[in-house]
């Protein structure tokens, strides 16, 4: 059975920076680097290869230098990697990119049984957590999302055993296959590629499929068929807070004191 | 032909023959190992071999070893008694010193009578003290010790034996040169019949042999086969001080580190049969010391056992190198504990490379099998994607340099690369000792300019800890850029990066003139550059080496100097200090890691400084910095004590 993780290659946000003046995101020099939440999908997925030996697919919309991002995917043990690059594709929305990753999800469904269409929660970049649900919607599949761990895939009466963490709770869902689901963070903590993965993948065969290949309505995809318009980017105007004290303060001093000071504004009330 | 020589061939053949065949099982075993030259200058290999072998150099330097010494060279002498001991044995009408002129038979007569009994006292010494008061671990009292110990002082017994006989019976010319023989003979009873004196000398010499043909068939079966690799493994000592490991070359067909006995260097297999587990390696090895299970000393044993049992098969693993719990595995917790700090290294008299092993394995864990410890994925990750070890944004690295001036590295307009580091660049207590080396810079009038924040990390850690494939892509990286910038000279305030840039990246063929600051700092007073008013303000100031600096790069004065010209007084030295300086236990990667088992290696080295009164403890690293902070908040010392980087100490001395 195949299990298709959907990873996106992200800016390193934390390396991003707001040009103060046009208010657009300086993009020059930061490096991309794998979506952290799609790292524990691919892991997870790795998981379900190791112990029901199913295959893993790793698809990603993207630009051309996505390609890096996928290698990486292989040289953790991934079967195989389509990149979906396209101009086509370019400008998508959450909506226009589901339908994308759908499609791809599908024609590789064609040729092998589909358990599992494993994504990372959200990405760092978007912050949407739109894109999985979205494929869900358009394959018509169970829809699993924020999961904490997976219990148990069920083969034979094809179904899944999931566990989701909501506020103040967990919540175990069965569900039939094939489901989408989408990971949490703390799911599990990604392998290591060890050095002959990683030189394999230097050489392994990345699939791109363009829009020939996929022929979906141009409509519906790229921004086109986006439903989002974006007006703006800006960073919210961050009203500074006040240092209390200095470094030379000893801390059960500073501890002392930012009790008082929470206590004053009532946020110990329990 | 007596029926005495016929039953002397057929022995002396037989264990000839079996020693040969011993010898060349194991030695052979040695040579299933990779290849490593160790043949070049062949030169200085025998100037080697004589001073650290036949001197007996590191030997010595405690006092046991005196005993040793006496001992190495009893052997040396009594080699030629010995030799012509058996071929007397063989032909004793052709053969015998005892044929040589009056002269020249009596001085050897009473040198092999003197050094017989040397080597009597200190096997005697060497048993007492086994019994009394044994060196810690207990090995040294095993029965391979008392075992090989005892064959020495049976042959020694046995030479006075059948030499006071032969003199009691009159046979011996050179009897008034040998004086313990003589004396021997003086307390036989008078009354002895030649005959019974004849078969008393026939005994013991037959004693002599036998004792002496076991002893040399003994020695390939158990600890002593040091007798006969220890020379050698001098010979084939590395020629440079080991400061850094091998590269690793990334090919397909290639398997990386040591995850099976016989992937090890020759050379590795081979210093596992010099070490006679003296112990002086696991004595000085902080993690020994701190109660951890790893001992460089069993590391070394475990190397020999696993390639006694593994190396006769073929190729097939019968115990694991790595992982096994039992002798002759290492376990992996093993390995992850040394902090590559090299005091074993620079204690051990005949030379194993105890850290080029260690992380040799690491090597095998991390490239081959991803297996390390938790706290190591992080960094990594963050070493890979962001060329630093805490993983912070790249454009923090010049926030140190927020509130002054400081100008890019330009080529032919800039001497000097300030090469901050990591730790110089991101570390809140650190970033101060940034400021004072800038400080020191300027009033010295150098011209120097930085990376700003294109300067990446120099991959020091990932190389210790075995993360070799990743440390390759750093330094290459590096060395483009110092290339493509013009860079020629770099002055660093970190011994990592220092060691890191000046011996590791000479392998990538790197062309650089790196200086640390501590040396830096004293070429600028020695050349009158820097105006100090010394003042006592600090107190009593300590010093700690640091080991990249001292073991590794033998700076070991340039600090001292330093902290007497900042003070004006020479620093107190702690009690292990130099060469001998117990490290703060943050090398080899272990600043990332947790320190599981036992008791913390800063708070020893802490304990350490206390015990010197210390008010101001030095250092010359920004991890050293670490450590003791941390250290002297654990034994609630911070408050009394500071830790200054040695630059911070020099630009408090600077007149304004």
């Amino acid at each position: 059975m195949l299990v298709v993780a959907c990873v996106k290659q992200v800016p390193d946000t934390t390396q991003v920076k707001v040009d103060p003046v046009t208010g657009t995101l300086i993009r020059e020099g930061v490096p991309f680097i794998m979506n952290p939440y799609d790292t524990h999908a691919l892991e997870e997925s790795l998981r379900l290869k190791d112990k029901y030996g199913f295959r893993v697919a790793v698809i990603s919309m993207g630009p051309p230098t996505a390609e890096v991002t996928l290698r990486k995917t292989q040289a953790l043990g991934a079967d195989e990697a389509i990149l979906l690059s396209d101009r086509a594709f370019g400008g998508a929305d959450t909506l226009a990119t589901s339908m994308v990753l759908a499609e791809a999800v599908r024609k590789l469904a064609e040729k092998e049984e589909l358990a599992i269409i494993m994504c990372g929660r959200q990405t760092i970049d978007g912050d949407t957590a739109q894109v999985g649900p979205g494929i869900a919607s358009r394959l018509g599949c169970s829809q699993l999302t924020l999961v904490d761990r997976i219990e148990e895939v069920d083969v034979k009466n094809k179904q899944v055993k999931v566990r989701r963490k909501l506020e103040g709770r967990h919540e175990i869902v069965v569900a039939p296959l094939p489901a989408m689901i989408a990971v949490l963070r703390e799911i599990n903590n990604p392998r290591y590629p060890t050095v002959p993965m990683r030189l394999m993948a230097e050489d392994a065969d990345i699939a791109l499929w363009d829009n020939k290949e996929m022929n979906i309505d141009e409509q519906t995809i790229g921004l086109k068929g986006s439903a989002t318009q974006v007006r703006k980017i800006f960073s919210p105007e961050r009203t500074k807070g006040q240092i209390l004290g200095d470094e030379t303060d000893k801390p059960e001093d500073v501890a002392r004191s930012l009790i008082d000071k929470m206590k004053e504004k009532d946020l110990l009330s329990l | 032909m007596t029926s005495d020589v016929i039953a002397f061939i057929v022995v002396f053949a037989a264990a000839i023959l079996f020693f040969s065949w011993s010898c060349y099982r194991r030695f052979g075993l040695v040579l299933k190992g990779r290849p490593d030259n160790r043949f070049d200058a062949v030169h200085k290999r025998f100037w080697n071999m004589l001073f650290y072998a036949f001197g007996q150099r590191r030997v010595v330097s405690k006092p046991f070893g005196i005993n040793h010494f006496v001992l190495f060279w009893a052997f040396m002498v009594l080699l030629i008694a010995n030799a012509e001991f058996l071929l007397n044995g063989l032909a004793p009408d052709v053969i015998s010193y005892s044929r040589l002129p009056d002269g020249a038979y009596f001085t050897l007569a009473c040198i092999f009578d003197i050094v017989s009994v040397l080597a009597l006292l200190s096997v005697i010494l060497a048993v007492i003290r086994r019994l009394t008061f044994p060196p810690p671990h207990t090995e040294a009292r095993s029965r391979d010790a008392f075992i090989i110990l005892g064959m020495v002082g049976f042959l020694m017994i046995a030479f006075f034996g059948m030499h006071a006989s032969e003199i009691a019976r009159g046979t011996e010319r050179a009897a008034d040169y040998m004086f313990i023989s003589n004396f021997g003979a003086s307390i036989i009873p008078s009354g002895a019949s030649v005959g019974s004196l004849e078969t008393a000398a026939n005994v013991f010499w037959w004693i002599h042999a036998v004792v002496l043909l076991s002893f040399l068939n003994y020695l390939p079966y158990s600890k002593h086969m040091h007798v006969l690799a220890s020379i050698p493994n001098c010979f084939f000592k590395s020629l440079e001080k080991i400061k850094t490991q091998s590269r690793e070359e990334f090919a397909r067909e290639n398997t990386f580190g040591v995850g099976q006995v016989e992937q090890f260097p020759w050379k590795g297999l081979f210093d596992s049969y010099a070490c006679t587990e003296c112990g002086r390696c696991s004595d000085v090895c902080p993690a020994t010391f701190t109660g951890k299970p790893l001992e460089p000393r069993l590391l070394i044993h475990d190397i020999k056992v696993n390639l006694l049992k593994n190396g006769p098969g073929d190729g097939g693993e019968v115990l694991p190198l790595i992982g096994g719990d039992g002798e002759g595995s290492v376990s992996e917790e093993v390995l992850w504990e040394c902090t590559t700090c090299g005091a074993c290294m620079e204690v051990c008299p005949v030379f194993i490379e105890h850290v080029p092993r260690i992380v040799d394995m690491r090597r095998n864990l991390v490239e081959m099998k991803a297996k390390f410890p938790e706290e190591l994925l992080t960094l990594f990750e963050n070493m890979e994607q962001r060329s630093n070890p805490w993983g912070i944004a790249p454009a923090e690295r010049t926030k140190w340099a927020a509130d002054i001036n400081v100008q890019p590295f330009e080529a032919g307009k800039t001497e000097y690369l300030f090469y901050i580091g990591c730790a110089g660049a991101f570390d809140a207590r650190n970033r101060h000792t940034t400021l004072s080396v800038v400080k020191i810079l300027d009033a010295g009038g150098v011209s120097w300019g930085t990376l700003g924040r294109d300067e990446l990390c120099c991959g020091e850690s990932l190389r210790r800890l075995g993360n070799e494939y990743v440390f390759d892509n750093m330094a290459r990286e590096n060395i483009k850029m110092f290339e493509e910038k013009g860079i020629k000279k770099i002055i660093t305030q970190c011994p990592h990066c220092y060691s890191t840039l000046k011996n590791d990246y000479k392998q990538y063929g790197a062309d650089l003139e790196v200086v640390h600051h501590t040396e830096f700092i004293n070429s600028l007073i020695k050349e009158g550059k820097l105006k100090l008013n010394a003042s006592g303000d600090l107190g009593n100031v300590v010093f700690h080496d640091s080991c990249y600096l001292g073991r590794y790069n033998l700076i070991y004065d340039a600090p001292r100097q330093v902290v007497a010209a900042a003070t004006g007084k020479a620093p107190t030295e702690m009690e292990r200090n130099r060469d001998k300086a117990f490290c703060c236990g943050a090398g080899g990667g272990r600043m990332w890691m947790e320190e599981h088992e036992g008791t913390l290696i800063n708070v020893a080295r802490v304990e350490e400084a206390l015990e010197k009164k210390a008010e101001t403890i030095c250092v010359c690293c920004p991890y050293c910095m670490t450590m003791f902070d941390d250290g002297l908040k654990d034994k609630d010392a911070a408050e009394e004590v500071r830790v200054l980087d040695l630059a911070e100490i020099v630009a408090k001395a600077l007149s304004e």
